[in-house]
């Protein structure tokens, strides 16, 4: 890694993305997209099924390539050929499906692929290591030597969450972390990000539930049939949010738009 | 370090859990564990304590120290087919052909080394090779053409049979010189005394050591370490059973060379599955091989290590078991060698679903497995009734494989 956790501070543009376009034959999944995330910020990306949040996901880890547009990312034009270039780079993404080992503890699962000396494998600095990522997001594991088949829903989201931490990124992705939690461990999840953004990394997050939008993200960006339809942040009612979801006519985001066509053609 | 450190120690933070110290804590712990599917050893031991039984009461031969021996030599060559059997299980595949690979390999050190007169190490390193490349090739079905490695695998089973033949020739036997190395490897040669002995003390010796240092460097680091009075009564357990076992086989003709070499290949193997990042990318597989993926371990190399591994070793048994019989025939790794091997691993303790199971396995079920059909041989029964017995404990072992299973997924285990 060449970049470390402690030179960027709370703020710092990390990813910007400009004009960003993916079409995949004649459909365009994505046009002409425009997104930033800054260090320390939750950003949530929220829109109807098909509306391109997937797609823009995608992008960004590196498994789709864009056909048009530029992303920045850390002051410099880059693109992300394959996922493993991505991660390298400091992106990490949590999919849907979390992808566990439940055969393998906690420890096996944080580590894999990325194991301490792979010829004698140092199972006390793995640990310790663990354990430390684990109390630093005041996460409630009861042990890290246990199977992840003995673990909880919200606890495996928490694994899954801390292991894509382990590479230490500078942005993290989660695709509906709470889709399948109930309300206890949803609250724990949402904690987790909001100190996962503390450490100083740029959360993108997906989610259909408005209120977990609501509870953690600093902004909203909401995207619609492939485009930006308005960026919102918590003060925004939940009207608002919703019209520009659904892209009803009549919603504050036209208004505004009519508004400022007034005043500018005026 | 202070007692009083102890509650800040890294894994001891969260109240919930209930940690288990001490020697009643290990007890509680074995009983908690065995309770909910993980039986580890446990079926092994059962198995081994009732066919000693059985058989001592139908025939005492059973137990005698030189029929000890025997099963020995005759556990070592399916041992090694069964180690390579456990490699591919670990990944949730199986290996169907590993009886033919061995008849082959058997078949191939009779023509080099017999007919053609190749130096004997030659004609080993040749079957191995052979082994490594019928597993490359399973390998490649399995990774390219996505073909279910137990179609490729029982196609194998057939065509390695065919070559077999094949190279046999129209005499269908080759004898192996009773007075080569080779031969007197496969049936005379026997630890010296004071080397058994050494052998029974070194593991319980190296329990303890490991122990200390382990629990030296977990509390450097801060982290709970295992109650040293459990693992020296665990060594005290291992030494006192194995130093009996040498002393038992003793009385007799003593511990075979070709089985120490097995067990000493298994330690290897044990290390490789649970200390290397290889050992850890198998296991992961097995378990999900989706997620094993996306954490960046490329899954199809691992997986035609473990094809090309279990070919191998499958090949060196072939070659054990024809330095065993003083022969290469049509015969070798026909029957029920397949099944015995596979059986071996399961009784053992090796999922057939993937992701569990330990190279000690193989070990353990093989003597189980040996010691049926050993005293089924004494028996003097047919071979129909001892095809039916062996297909049977299959059976029964997987039928336990998967109640376990069953459990431990609602107990909350992998």
């Amino acid at each position: 890694m060449t970049q470390t956790q402690t030179t960027r501070k709370h703020g710092d543009l990390l990813l910007k993305m400009s004009g960003v376009s993916k079409q995949f034959g004649a459909v365009t999944a994505l046009g002409d997209i425009e997104l930033e995330v800054h260090a320390g910020e939750v950003v949530a990306l929220v829109g109807d099924n098909g509306a391109g949040k997937t797609t823009l996901v995608k992008v960004l880890a590196g498994v789709h390539q864009p056909t048009s547009g530029t992303i920045e990312y850390l002051g410099e034009e880059v693109t992300f050929d394959n996922p493993r270039k991505a991660l390298e780079m400091g992106i990490a993404t949590v999919f849907q499906d979390l992808a566990l080992c439940e055969n393998l503890d906690v420890v096996a699962n944080l580590f894999l692929g990325q194991e301490i000396s792979p010829w004698r494998l140092n199972e006390v600095e793995m640990e310790v290591r663990a354990w430390k990522l684990l109390q630093e997001l005041a996460a409630r594991i009861p042990s890290v030597r246990e199977p992840i088949a003995s673990l909880s829903g919200g606890q495996r989201q928490t694994v899954a969450i801390a292991r894509s931490l382990v590479m230490e990124p500078e942005i993290i992705m989660l695709d509906e972390p709470t889709a399948a939690l109930g309300v206890a461990q949803t609250a724990e999840v949402l904690n987790l990000i909001e100190r996962v953004s503390g450490r100083g990394h740029g959360v993108i997050l997906i989610s259909h539930n408005m209120e977990d939008v609501r509870a953690v993200a600093d902004r909203i960006v909401v995207l619609r049939l492939g485009r930006n339809n308005g960026v919102f942040t918590t003060e925004n009612s939940h009207e608002e949010l919703v019209s520009a979801i659904t892209g009803a006519s009549d919603n504050s985001v036209s208004r505004r738009e009519a508004r400022k066509l007034e005043t500018t053609t005026d | 370090m202070t007692d009083g450190n102890n509650s800040q120690q890294l894994d001891r933070a969260d109240t919930r859990v209930r940690h288990d110290e001490g020697i009643s804590g290990a007890i509680r712990e074995f009983i908690d564990r065995t309770r909910s599917g993980d039986l580890g050893m446990l079926p092994v031991l059962a198995g081994l304590v009732l066919i000693s039984v059985v058989f001592t009461s139908l025939n005492p031969v059973f137990l005698a120290p030189n029929n000890l021996a025997n099963l020995l030599f005759d556990a070592s060559a399916v041992g090694f087919i069964a180690l390579g059997i456990i490699f591919v299980l670990l990944l949730g595949e199986i290996d169907l052909s590993v009886g033919s690979m061995s008849g082959l390999a058997s078949a191939m050190i009779g023509v080099l080394w017999v007919k053609t007169g190749l130096p004997l190490p030659l004609a080993i390193l040749g079957a191995m090779a052979a082994g490594a490349f019928v597993g490359l090739l399973f390998g490649l079905l399995r990774n390219r053409f996505e073909m279910p490695s137990f179609v490729a695998t029982l196609a194998g089973l057939l065509t390695l049979l065919g070559l077999q033949l094949y190279i046999l020739g129209p005499t269908g036997s080759i004898n192996l010189p009773f007075t080569s190395p080779l031969v007197r490897f496969g049936q005379l040669m026997i630890l010296p005394a004071w080397l058994s002995y050494t052998l029974a003390i070194l593991p319980g010796l190296l329990l303890i050591y490991g122990g200390i240092v382990a629990a030296k460097r977990r509390n450097e680091a801060n982290l709970s370490s295992a109650n040293l009075s459990v693992t020296v009564i665990k060594a005290l357990i291992i030494t006192a059973v194995l130093v009996f076992a040498v002393y038992y086989l003793e009385q007799g003709r003593g511990v075979p060379w070709m089985f120490a070499i097995f067990t000493l290949v298994v330690v290897c193997a044990e290390y490789a599955l649970t200390r290397t990042k290889w050992g850890r990318s198998m296991f992961a597989i097995g378990g999900n091989a989706e997620a094993a993926r996306r954490s960046g371990i490329n899954v199809d190399s691992i997986r035609m290590s473990a094809f090309v591994l279990c070919s191998t070793f499958a090949a060196l048994g072939g070659v054990f078991s024809s330095a065993r019989l003083a022969s290469a025939s049509i015969q070798a790794g026909t029957g029920d060698v397949n099944l015995n091997a596979i059986a071996a691993a399961v009784i053992g303790g090796t999922s057939l679903f993937g992701g569990r199971g330990s190279a000690w396995s193989a070990l353990l079920g093989v003597l189980v497995i040996m010691a049926i059909s050993n005293g089924l041989t004494l028996l003097n029964l047919s071979s129909s009734l001892r095809f039916m017995i062996t297909g049977g404990v299959l059976a029964f072992a997987v039928i336990v494989d998967s109640i376990a299973r069953r459990s431990r997924a609602s107990h909350g285990r992998a």
